[in-house]
């Protein structure tokens, strides 16, 4: 398994191909929905947003919430295509890697070829295994909005698979093909 | 005639609710163990070997199997000799849902209402069916169901000259259109008959049955087979890479209908497909 890291500079983005199995280690931020909403909002009104998304990743997750001494609850990957309205918005300015579930948009996969953007899928449903990887959790903006609040994860080792790459290759449509073929 | 006291439901709910989010019934765990052996494909079994640990790691660690701990379905099957006391029962689940989500350290993924949003802030309220049957029982069951899954559910009200390749072609193109959606290997629920509403309970219900049973008419039982079957030859696999794995269980419960109709409702769930009983 290739090991990758947080932020991710474009070459490396670049090189990853769908079907690709990563280890990811670094610094990435959460969101979801509202959050998705609130920082598309505030470009719309030219206004900063509380996170650089030069070369970010973002996590769609909205955790449960943390036991006393522990750093994340349960924490696994929210469909992703909800966010589709959002995502060429944010690559656009610089966002380098989606961490979700599920099907993208067509806008999606065109922004991501256009600003080499990369999708990576989180085991759906493993949330327990994968609140293993994270070690830090530190709230960044729109606390208001609960599990669906900014926060940047320090994470070690998050095991993702390559849905989709740079150049559009879709790991739901290859991988089902592959099988089907055999 | 039995008195129970309301308290106890509430206790009883709060502890279902923990309970459920923490463990995966062994009828979904034994099918994953089994899935993974016969699964060849490299990714797709390094996805269900990443799946069993997940749900091992969630028993041991005490932490909820998903992040979406899901509306807290609950089902009551009250006996007719029953008679409650102390209370609202209504409430008293609201308030054993409340307590074991908060308890649990659960998400609380309720919103107060479907198009002006706010979350209520403790999972309530529930989603509360209640069932009147025979004797001085009360059967509790709490399903939490994630919306990942509960989203791409389809019904479609079927005539009866569509027959069981309608019902079958239906069934194959929810799977379809579900795709890597509700985080395959799912758990099919399929409900036949009835009316609009009563149908659809029945694929919720189909979902409560362990998938190691079969339905009891030996018709429906080969009709989950096969659908079962189908579903696998689609190659979506775990988590829709490519595979064999794309289900796990598939469910059929039935009930009589109209002259005119053939109601059949999918109710698409995971492989954190949880439930968990208890009668008082
Ligand atoms: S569909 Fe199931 S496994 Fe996936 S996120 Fe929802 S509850 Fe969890």
């Amino acid at each position: 398994m290739k090991r990758i890291n947080a932020p991710l500079d474009r070459e490396t983005a670049l090189s990853l191909k769908a079907g690709d199995r990563v280890l990811l280690s670094g610094y990435i931020y959460t969101s979801r929905d509202a959050g998705h909403k609130r920082m598309c909002e505030a470009l719309q009104n030219g206004e900063e947003l509380p996170i650089d998304l030069n070369d970010s990743v973002i996590y769609y997750v909205g955790p449960t919430p943390a036991k006393q001494g522990e750093v994340i609850g349960s924490a696994g990957p929210t469909t992703s295509g909800r966010m589709d309205a959002y995502a060429p918005t944010l690559m656009e300015k610089g966002l380098r890697g989606m961490i979700g579930k599920g099907e993208r948009s067509l806008e999606v996969v065109k922004a991501m070829q256009k600003y080499g953007c990369v999708y990576f899928g989180a085991i759906g449903g493993a949330g327990a295994l994968l609140s293993q990887c994270v070690k830090e959790n530190t709230p960044i903006a729109y606390e208001d909005l609960g599990a669906e609040a900014l926060c940047r994860l320090y994470v070690e080792d998050m095991p993702l698979t390559v849905v989709i790459d740079a150049s559009g290759n879709n790991l739901y449509k290859t991988g089902r093909e592959n099988y089907l073929n055999k | 005639m039995r008195e129970i006291d309301v308290k106890l439901i509430k206790e009883k709910i709060e502890n279902l609710c923990i309970e459920a989010n923490l463990y995966l019934p062994s009828d979904i765990t034994k099918a994953l163990d089994l899935c993974y052996k016969n699964e060849d494909g490299a990714l797709a079994k390094d996805i269900l070997g990443d799946i069993i640990e997940n749900y091992t790691l969630a028993e041991s660690h005490k932490i909820p199997v998903c992040q979406d701990t899901g509306l807290a379905c609950v089902f009551l099957e009250i006996g007719q000799d029953v008679h409650f006391v102390g209370g609202d029962l209504t409430d008293a689940v609201n308030d054993g849902v409340r307590a074991g989500y908060e308890k649990g350290y659960l998400r609380k993924s309720v919103v107060c209402d479907p198009v002006l949003r706010g979350n209520t802030g403790d999972n309530t309220p529930a989603m509360l069916y209640t069932e009147i049957v025979k004797g001085d029982k009360v059967k509790i069951t709490v399903a939490p169901k994630g919306f990942g899954s509960e989203n791409m559910s389809q019904i479609k009200m079927l005539k009866p000259s569509d027959g069981i390749d309608g019902i079958k072609n239906f069934v194959l193109k929810v799977i379809e259109e579900a795709g890597p959606n509700p985080c395959p290997p799912m758990v099919v629920g399929v409900g036949i008959g009835g009316t609009f509403d009563k149908c659809a309970l029945l694929a919720k219900k189909a979902l409560l049955r362990p998938i190691d049973t079969e339905n009891q008419i030996p018709f429906y039982a080969d009709l989950e087979k096969e659908l079962l079957e189908k579903i696998n030859k689609t190659g979506i696999g775990p988590q829709g890479f490519g595979g064999k794995t794309t289900a796990i269980g598939v469910n059929i419960e039935t009930m009589p209908t109209h002259i005119a109709g053939m109601p059949c409702a999918v109710n698409i769930s995971c492989h954190v497909t949880r439930h968990k009983f208890e009668v008082i």
